[in-house]
């Protein structure tokens, strides 16, 4: 089931009533078990765009459509993966990746087996009865992953998973998730700001410009899996990416110094 | 050695009562004003044993007391928890509803004593609606910053995984707001416990409450009975708050 981001645009509500366009004229499709990655200048609107693509909020304009429905809610069929990790701290590992069946009646026995297989998926079958603040912030995520799993969804949202890890465990934790897709083969929207991450795991990447965020550029990752992070190919495509990126930085400096002569006026 | 050392911390409240009762012993502190602690000991036992009025024994009052505070704040509890959790979840109900209580909550309890015999006559009932009063605000004002302390994308990853209303509330939001709700629980029946005597002044039919029991050592001129009343209300309040604390400790290992 394809997923199709169609015209997709979103503004906020600045003060004075000023309505400031953060995201315009999106539009892209990911196919079934494909790895998108999306990256941007940080602040551009990248986790807006995948808050819309989950229902959680709505555009102003454009609509997302998963296979033949249109998303205008949060649905089971796509799952979320935040930033922080969203474990219940008050429930165990297991109870924790059980949270999704049993909330929709899934009996225990069915959800206990069930919670268990997405555990051995992100390989914590051991960790089932510790609590949150035991483990690990790495593992934490993992279980994030596997309670998004265990509801069977047909897409991920990732919205930066591992930036608050430090960097071995997330070329670990980099490692495991693409262990996990080719086991599962969600399609997958991975959002970051590390073009080495976006390298490593994407089969696509689309670089959104700084704001109002607009697809800049998209790029074929035509590298089998598993890659080698130091490769030329890598590498050069690291270097498209970064030199998009510095090329978006230079035009946010422009258009900044702009308003800030456009505000001296209006003190005149 | 931690046992023993934790009861060491008694020690100083055994001091000043034997320091108390030296220095009543030796005269300085008049036994009419202050009796001494032996002196309260006795009308302890006394209490205890013949009960006053005669007959009406001390854990009667007790019973009677722990009765009124304890349905008063329970049902401070299931009326101010779901109120509570829905003024934390939908900032509509808690914009509309907050003026009420703001101008509602800072009226003392006992300034509704008048009002509470009218509509409840003299007894029971009265008493356990000022206690109620007094434990209404504390439980539903926790519960709401219990609730508004949840961390967002709790509350967004449980409804993407499908949580409806009822699994939201039941299974995200009370668990989560759970260490607030019990500490609101905590000064709750403190205050309960403290509005307590004077919800009894409203006065007591069955002849049993630890407030009544006082006033009616006051009535006989025995300050040596409304004394050791007094301290039973204390030891009371203080175990009862112990035993909240160790249910707390149980039901958030969690934290």
């Amino acid at each position: 089931m394809d997923l199709k981001i169609i015209d997709l645009h979103k503004a906020f509500s600045a003060s004075e009533g000023e309505r400031i366009d953060t995201i315009m004229n999106v539009s892209f499709t990911v196919g079934e078990g494909k790895f998108v990655c999306v990256i941007g200048p940080s602040g551009c609107g990248k986790t807006t765009l995948l808050r819309m693509i989950s229902g959680l909020e709505r555009p102003d304009r454009g609509k997302i459509l998963l296979g033949m429905k249109e998303i205008t809610e949060p649905v089971r069929e796509i799952g979320y993966i935040f930033q922080e990790p969203t474990l219940l701290p008050w429930r165990t590992v297991i109870r924790n990746v059980e949270f999704g069946l049993e909330i929709t009646g899934v009996p225990k026995e069915q959800r206990r087996q069930k919670a268990l297989a997405a555990l051995e998926l992100v390989e914590l079958q051991d960790f089932g009865d510790f609590y949150p603040k035991e483990i690990s912030g790495g593992m934490k995520q993992k279980v994030a992953m596997a309670m998004a799993l265990v509801v069977e969804p047909k897409v991920l949202l990732m919205d930066e998973p591992f930036v608050s890890l430090d960097c071995q465990t997330r070329n670990y934790m980099q490692t495991a998730l693409l262990q996990v897709w080719e086991k599962t083969k969600k399609t997958v929207i991975f959002v970051t700001h590390n073009v080495e991450e976006a390298v490593f795991l994407g089969d696509e990447i689309i670089c959104f410009t700084s704001r109002p965020a607009e697809i800049g550029k998209v790029l074929a990752v035509d590298i089998p899996h598993p890659r080698d992070r130091t490769s030329p190919e890598l590498n050069s495509i690291r270097k498209e990416i970064l030199l998009f990126l510095a090329k978006e930085r230079e035009k946010t400096r422009n258009v900044n110094g702009m308003f800030t002569h456009v505000h001296n006026l209006s003190e005149v | 050695m931690l046992r023993i050392y934790r009861s060491l911390r008694y020690l100083p409240v055994f001091g000043v009562i034997v320091i108390w009762q030296i220095l009543s012993s030796s005269g300085i502190i008049p036994g009419n004003r202050l009796p001494s602690p032996v002196t309260i000991l006795h009308g302890f036992t006394e209490l205890a044993s013949e009960g006053l009025p005669p007959g009406y024994t001390l854990t009667g009052h007790c019973l009677g007391s722990l009765k009124r505070v304890l349905s008063g704040a329970a049902i401070a509890l299931v009326t101010a928890l779901p109120l509570g959790m829905m003024m934390g979840y939908w900032a509509r109900a808690r914009d509309f509803l907050t003026p009420f209580v703001e101008m509602i909550r800072p009226i003392p309890p006992l300034a509704w004593v008048p009002i509470a015999i009218l509509w409840f006559g003299i007894g029971d009932k009265s008493a356990s609606f000022i206690i109620f009063l007094g434990a209404f605000f504390p439980i539903l004002l926790n519960t709401i910053g219990g609730v508004l302390s949840i961390n967002k994308r709790f509350i967004e990853s449980s409804i993407i995984l499908g949580a409806k209303k009822g699994a939201l509330f039941m299974k995200v939001l009370m668990p989560g707001a759970m260490p607030s709700i019990i500490t609101g629980i905590r000064i709750a029946l403190g205050i309960g416990w403290m509005t307590l005597v004077a919800a009894e002044f409203t006065g007591v039919k069955s002849g049993y409450g630890l407030g009544y029991m006082i006033m009616t050592a006051r009535d006989i001129q025995r300050p040596d009975q409304i004394i050791a009343g007094m301290a039973v209300i204390g030891v009371i309040g203080y175990t009862m708050d112990l035993v909240i604390r160790k249910i707390e400790d149980r039901i958030l290992r969690w934290r």
